[in-house]
């Protein structure tokens, strides 16, 4: 078992309650910061531990703080994302629901390190139930007097609330969410100005992830010396997995950065393995919009080491043999699965989040969808495979906010590795009149039939 | 149609929750006030209700409608009093999501998109839920419904059933 | 004021200029094209995608170059910046991309559409845009609509860039119309079938760039390079009364403002101009409206040359031309 920097008290009864919460050492980073730290020494110590933004894109957290412009005189702001809306990504709300009074006292924490007054957190609207949660702990937090005026006697106030998205997916990206949080329609902002100069209300802000603002608590506890102890190299500390497709125990586990693959997979301790006795065929190791790895390249990297979860290791080999740690949205196919429309689903997710705002998503993610359709529905020609690379390279790069490359790189990476089966569909539609094509009988490349004979 | 307002137990609440953001700033409590609104009013976001809504916070109605329609879980037209949304992006598919969306078109005798005959339930699909370790689930209200067999469907439409209870995400 | 190179040419610019704004300073073939960009109109730009630049050294400072391409009419230039506008083969692609995407569900009914000749998208596909499509799927298509008794909207042909709805937050009273929906599933519209009636609302008209909000008043009467366009003014007490009428022998078939070399109006005019006075007593004409040679209207439209206008029009014609020179993909 590997040390649990924030799950460590999960299975304690009650853990979610401000008393048993506090029983167990909660609120003491709060104390300790707020009495006897200086706000530049709470982000030098976050800067050490080498934490990284647990949302997908894991910029270093310490110097997009350090960004936050401190000679403005208008009010400065945290808001902490909590939209999680990354397919195959449910850490957030797992930790929302269980252990809501570690997210608040790292907003705590995190506030008074940088200096806002007020701070929200932006929850996704679907996830309402996980609202109330949060809510009801920040009362007990006010009650208790870790929120309010002058809390713990110092000179430091803070207000925290809640507010719910309604429903798209966009709003995970940064400025989409400062722009929904403002009432508005969340389209991506043009930068610059980054939110660390003009954000919420055109002042100072920063936006962190549920898990990030998470690990701060721990961080100031333990000291960043012994955060960044654990992990290798510029992945340091633990990182929330979320693990679903098809294994034996989906769920969402804490691992230490450096653990190999193959153990995440197959060890009891976390996915217990592929089910129904089947073998792994393919994975997106970091939310939906990572490149999809078949068996051979997530578990060794093209050099044949073994591939490690760390930011560095999963994107070995580039976009060609490699893929990202992303948000840790770990997605496990087995044998059975089409990687056809695996894909198909995932386009059809992206056309119905693109905000609009700009012209290669709002027109490409809607193209690639109809095109997957088709070939996943026996409809296609043999030069739309080559078409959706080329969609995809069109779109990459070219769009105000990043929707655009993660639609893009799922499509771009599944042709690269699986282009043969696109082709079957072409090739045998007849084959592929049953949504369950595959799962009778599995996909086998006739490439590889032809060497092994 | 009578005349769209909030009980004063609500505008209490409307007040608390504009008072989260700073002055001028109002704006920002649209997308909770929308949430209450179409809890309050049959599920839905009706133009009286959006422009109602438009008139608390001091904007023009335009801008209502704008944000309403920008967001999934906002309803523009009626829906059943259970609004059933059954996940269906990669994980929950690779789960077998599929076989809950046929067997509950089967069940309900509708089509994804459609309402049953009794105004009862309103089928819809949805996109990642972000549950997809209790993979294949639905929503329904606030609820979750999670690890979902064609059986525990079955029991579910019936509790919802003896229910009758309008599904709302505030409850 | 910052030194900036595009394409090669130095220019020197104020501080906070945008590239594009830079690049029209030089002239020339280098100028992006701008499909949402619109210089009177505060917030616009930055989402059609077609003005994209390559930004090869970003400042003099910090001369790394910038990982993505740029919207050149949002980026502005720091002092010692590097552009590469037509001289990018990546950026050429970039732009035959964005025009391929921007008409995969534009009707190309331009045989019907009263825009035709005066459109910015058939110029822009003109220019970049390859001669067959590849898109085989169905195309998004909506019902027209009135947007009161003077505005058409024709929403299949719109290309969301936004401009009218900064028209109706920026120079009228209040805004009745916006953008409903999200994704591909957007529109313009005012969700209850509101008229639009305001006494600046006609600019929508001037600032969309396709046919998607026409005059109605104009509607189907003459193909534009039919007509005989004349700059004219009036005493307005609304709006600076400076126009362009577009006559037919004594009929004045539409009115309406006057746009640069960009196809921007500079001076919003007011809706009595636009549909109240159309005749030709009501206005002190000024004589012909100048229209650029490479416009289909200046095809029946003759003016009245003068030798020094004619040899800025040849120099201009050079630099053109040299500016075909530099990309180094052009095939002819």
């Amino acid at each position: 078992m590997g040390k649990q920097f924030l799950l460590g008290n999960i299975k304690v009864p009650g853990i979610h309650t401000y008393d048993v919460y506090r029983k167990h050492g909660g609120y003491n980073a709060a104390e300790k910061a707020l009495k006897t730290q200086t706000r530049d020494q709470v982000i030098e110590e976050v800067k050490f531990s080498g934490l990284r933004g647990r949302g997908g894109a894991g910029f270093p957290s310490g110097m997009k703080w350090s960004f936050l412009d401190q000679k403005s005189d208008k009010p400065r702001y945290l808001v902490c994302n909590a939209d999680e809306s990354e397919p195959g990504t449910f850490k957030d709300r797992f930790l929302m629901e269980k252990l809501p009074h570690l997210l608040i006292e790292g907003m705590i924490i995190s506030s008074y390190a940088l200096g806002a007054k007020t701070s929200y957190i932006y929850i996704r609207g679907e996830y309402m139930y996980v609202l109330r949660i949060l809510e009801k702990a920040i009362l007990e937090a006010y009650a208790a007097g870790f929120l309010g005026k002058n809390i713990l006697g110092t000179d430091f106030s803070l207000d925290l609330y809640v507010h719910p998205g309604a429903g798209a997916y966009i709003c995970g990206e940064e400025t989409a969410l400062l722009e929904s949080l403002e009432g508005k329609r969340g389209l991506p902002r043009l930068k610059p100005p980054f939110p660390a100069i003009a954000g919420l209300y055109a002042c100072p802000t920063v936006v962190n992830n549920v898990e990030t603002i998470a690990s701060v608590p721990c961080i100031v506890n333990i000291s960043a010396d012994l955060y960044n102890d654990i992990g290798i190299g510029k992945s340091t500390g633990t990182k929330l997995i979320s693990a679903s497709g098809h294994i034996n125990k989906p769920g969402v586990y804490e691992i230490e950065l450096g653990l190999p693959v193959e153990e995440f997979i197959y060890s009891d301790e976390y996915c217990g393995g592929i089910w129904k006795g089947r073998s792994l065929k393919a994975v997106v190791a970091g939310g939906s919009s990572v490149p999809i790895l078949p068996a051979n390249l997530i578990l060794k990297t093209a050099k044949g080491e073994p591939r490690l979860m760390t930011y560095e290791s999963l994107s070995d080999g580039g976009f060609v043999s490699g893929s990202m740690l992303g948000s840790g949205g770990f997605i496990v196919m087995d044998e059975t699965t089409c990687i056809v429309r695996n894909l198909w689903t995932f386009a059809r997710f992206y056309h119905h989040e693109s905000c609009g705002q700009c012209s290669p998503c709002r027109e490409g993610t809607g193209w690639m969808e109809k095109v997957l359709h088709r070939i996943e529905h026996g409809h296609g020609h043999m030069s739309d495979v080559d078409l959706l690379v080329d969609i995809a390279k069109k779109i990459e790069g070219n769009t105000i906010c990043p929707l655009g490359d993660a639609a893009a790189w799922p499509v771009a990476s599944a042709i690269r590795h699986f282009r043969e089966e696109f082709e079957y569909h072409v090739k045998y539609p007849e084959k592929v009149k049953d949504p369950k094509h595959f799962e009778k009988e599995p996909f086998v490349s006739e490439k590889l039939e032809r060497a092994v004979h | 149609m009578s005349e769209v307002r909030f009980s004063n137990d609500t505008l209490t609440l409307v007040s608390k929750l504009i008072g989260r953001y700073p002055e001028g700033r109002q704006k920002s409590a649209l997308l909770p006030l929308l949430h209450i609104a179409q809890s309050e009013f049959e599920g839905w976001l009706s133009v009286p209700t959006m422009d109602y809504v438009a008139s608390l916070l001091k904007i023009q109605p335009i801008e209502v409608y704008e944000v309403a329609s920008f967001y999934s879980m906002f309803n523009l037209k009626p829906v059943g009093r259970c609004l059933l949304e059954v996940c269906q992006t990669g994980p929950c598919w690779l789960r077998g999501s599929d076989d809950i969306v046929i067997h509950l078109e089967k069940k309900l005798g509708i089509k994804v998109g459609e309402t049953t005959a009794d105004g009862m339930f309103t089928l819809k699909t949805v996109e990642c839920l972000g549950s997809c370790d209790t993979a294949p689930m639905l929503q329904c209200g606030a609820a979750y419904y999670e690890n979902l067999t064609t059986e525990s469907v079955d029991a579910l439409l019936v509790k919802l059933n003896a229910d009758g209870e309008r599904s709302s995400y505030m409850k | 004021m910052a030194k900036v190179t595009i394409d090669g040419i130095e220019i020197e610019v104020q501080d906070g200029t945008t590239i594009l704004n830079a690049a029209r300073q030089i002239g020339g073939d280098s100028v992006p094209p701008a499909m949402c960009y619109y210089s009177s109109l505060k917030d616009s730009g930055g989402k059609c995608r077609v003005c994209l630049v390559k930004v090869a050294q970003g400042s003099a400072k910090d001369p790394r170059p910038m990982p993505k391409l740029m919207a050149s009419c949002r980026t502005p230039v720091m002092d010692g910046m590097v552009v590469q506008s037509i001289t990018s083969p990546e950026v050429l692609e970039a732009r035959k991309s964005v025009v391929e995407f921007l008409l995969i569900n534009h009707p190309l009914d331009c045989p019907i559409c009263d825009q035709a000749g005066e459109c910015d998208l058939q110029n822009l596909a003109y220019k970049h845009g390859v001669g067959q499509t590849r898109y085989e799927e169905e195309k998004r298509t909506f019902e027209k609509i009135d947007i009161g008794d003077k505005i058409k909207l024709h929403m299949t042909r719109c290309i969301l860039c936004y401009r009218c709805t900064f028209v109706a937050n920026q120079i009228t009273d209040n805004r009745v119309h916006g953008i409903i929906g999200r994704g591909d599933a957007s529109e313009i519209s005012t969700y209850i079938q509101k008229a639009v009636d305001n006494d600046f609302s006609g600019n929508m008209i001037d600032v969309c760039p396709v046919g998607a909000l026409t005059d109605k008043t104009f509607r189907f009467k003459s193909r534009v390079w039919f007509t005989n366009p004349l700059d004219a003014h009036r005493d307005c007490k609304k709006c600076s009364g400076k126009v362009v009428l577009w006559t037919k022998g004594e009929e004045v078939l539409r009115v309406s403002a006057r746009t640069d070399q960009y196809n921007e109006v500079k001076e919003f005019i007011c809706n009595e101009c636009r549909f109240d006075h159309k005749i030709k007593s009501d206005w002190i004409i000024e004589g012909p409206r100048h229209i650029d040679r490479h416009s289909v209207i200046a095809q029946n439209h003759y003016e009245k040359s003068d030798l020094q206008k004619l040899k800025k029009e040849i120099d201009r014609q050079i630099e053109f031309e040299k500016g075909k020179l530099l990309s180094p993909n052009n095939p002819g």
